[in-house]
């Protein structure tokens, strides 16, 4: 039973794609992922001429489709992008010490320069001794925060202008059902932004927003790319599983729900009189945060005080021990009292 | 009836970490992917079942090909194998 290609070029079909029910052959569908790739980028001006782009760089199936795509692009439509790819090292053992071995074949056959920053040289604490701290509920919340901040100072470091993550349609959608179900305002408004930047912080953008995790795994397939394909140890716990779960069954029954969530959570306005934080600076290490000191200086502090669970939750309390203990002890912290 | 199965993105591990099975299904009977699914859950597949498979049919997140071809465009479920068919589950079920 063969199925002829839906644009009418004469070739066999080999998917049929989620976003349209059309069936494609590989050609038009490679020209159909990259041209939709293309117009997310130049639509919503992700990125500028001579601008340096760190690609975080997993090894695994979106970030290798990432690199290998955004180099194409870059070369066919002239976009005039330095691409550097950053692989930021947590410490699971059995899962990223393989990944960095994909990464690095990636390195190779793309020819990009790759540079690897690991948890344990940025903070002294690598994921495995973190979570035997503490437990492995919650743990994901350490690994997030520090993730997010390592890629910040290594794209610093490498004097990037911009950091592009490989998070996809169905990330997106996961993420916008999560911030829904814990009732975190703050970031449903801020997740489907095309780029999220404020002050204080590099710009991050999300070129596979709108591309069905399907057509990045079936590209790879067909294209012969090769990834990392390991579910992280820990993530079995997760709280993002059941949105991830909700989802997939979601696209099994209607597959365009998980664009039609994302068009939801794009078109979402908060009410007037609605109390947001504020995004400012800690005053500790000086990264993008909304409260006086940010998350992961807090949650560095717990775990180095062995009070692991000291930032989990409610963060008020954390921080009024933490802000008590720095004014009796520092000789003067200007910045904290203007605050106050 | 000769059929090779392939197993990648991870879902090799619920097989005994090997990827490529050939297999023999009895002859004298119709096998339609509903079938093999079945067949598999019996004869195959080493653990953990509910990774692999949710109801009838393969757990949401598993990418079928039938030769080569994402399987939604052969009727699923209902395709019928034929001798020499090449069939992949690709799990996406992992960090990207």
């Amino acid at each position: 039973m063969v199925v002829q290609c839906s644009a009418g070029c004469g070739c066999n079909a080999v998917l049929k794609r989620p976003k349209t029910n059309d069936a494609l052959c590989k050609t038009c569908f490679y020209w159909a992922f990259e041209t939709e790739v293309h117009h997310t980028i130049t639509s919503t001006k992700m990125f500028k001429s001579g601008q340096v782009v760190a690609i975080g760089a997993s090894g695994g199936k979106d970030s290798t489709v990432l690199a290998y795509i955004l180099k194409h692009l870059n070369e066919k439509y002239n976009y005039g992008l330095k691409l550097v790819l950053l692989s930021i090292d947590e410490g699971i053992t059995g899962y990223r010490d393989d990944s960095l071995e994909s990464v690095k074949r990636n390195q190779e056959e793309y020819n990009l320069p790759l540079t690897v920053l690991s948890y344990k040289d940025l903070y002294g604490w690598t994921m495995d001794d973190i979570v035997k701290q503490v437990g492995r509920k919650n743990n994901c919340t350490f690994c997030g925060v520090f993730r997010r901040q390592a890629l910040e100072r290594g794209a610093i470091l490498l004097n990037c202008d911009v950091i592009a993550t490989g998070h996809n349609a169905d990330d997106v959608a996961e993420t916008i059902l999560m911030n829904l179900l814990r009732g975190d305002i703050a970031r449903l408004q801020r997740c489907t932004s095309h780029i999220t930047s404020s002050e204080g912080s590099l710009p991050r953008a999300k070129p596979f927003k709108y591309a069905y995790e399907k057509e990045i795994v079936l590209y790879a397939y067909f294209k012969k790319l090769d990834y990392f394909a390991t579910e992280c140890v820990y993530a079995p716990d997760a709280y993002r599983g059941h949105a991830r779960a909700l989802v997939k069954d979601l696209e099994a029954l209607r597959s365009t729900s998980i664009i039609d969530i994302i068009h939801a959570g794009e078109q979402l306005a908060i009410k007037d009189g609605v109390k947001l934080p504020k995004q400012g600076v800690c005053s500790a290490c000086g990264f993008v945060s909304s409260n006086v000191i940010c998350k992961a200086c807090v949650l560095l502090e717990g775990l180095n005080r062995g009070r692991p669970k000291l930032a989990i939750g409610k963060s008020n309390k954390a921080l009024a021990e933490i802000l008590a203990d720095r004014l009796a002890s520092a000789a003067s912290l200007s910045s904290v009292q203007d605050q106050f | 009836m000769e059929v090779s199965l392939n197993f990648s993105g991870g879902a090799e591990l619920l097989f005994g970490k090997i990827k490529q099975h050939i297999i023999n299904l009895p002859a004298g009977e119709t096998w339609s992917m509903k079938k093999l699914l079945s067949w598999i859950k019996d004869n195959l597949l080493k653990e953990r079942p509910e990774l692999f498979l949710q109801g009838d049919t393969v757990r949401p997140g598993i990418l079928v090909l039938v030769n080569n071809a994402d399987w939604e465009l052969v009727g699923q479920l209902d395709y019928h194998l034929q001798n020499k068919d090449e069939i992949v589950f690709i799990s996406t079920l992992h960090g990207g």
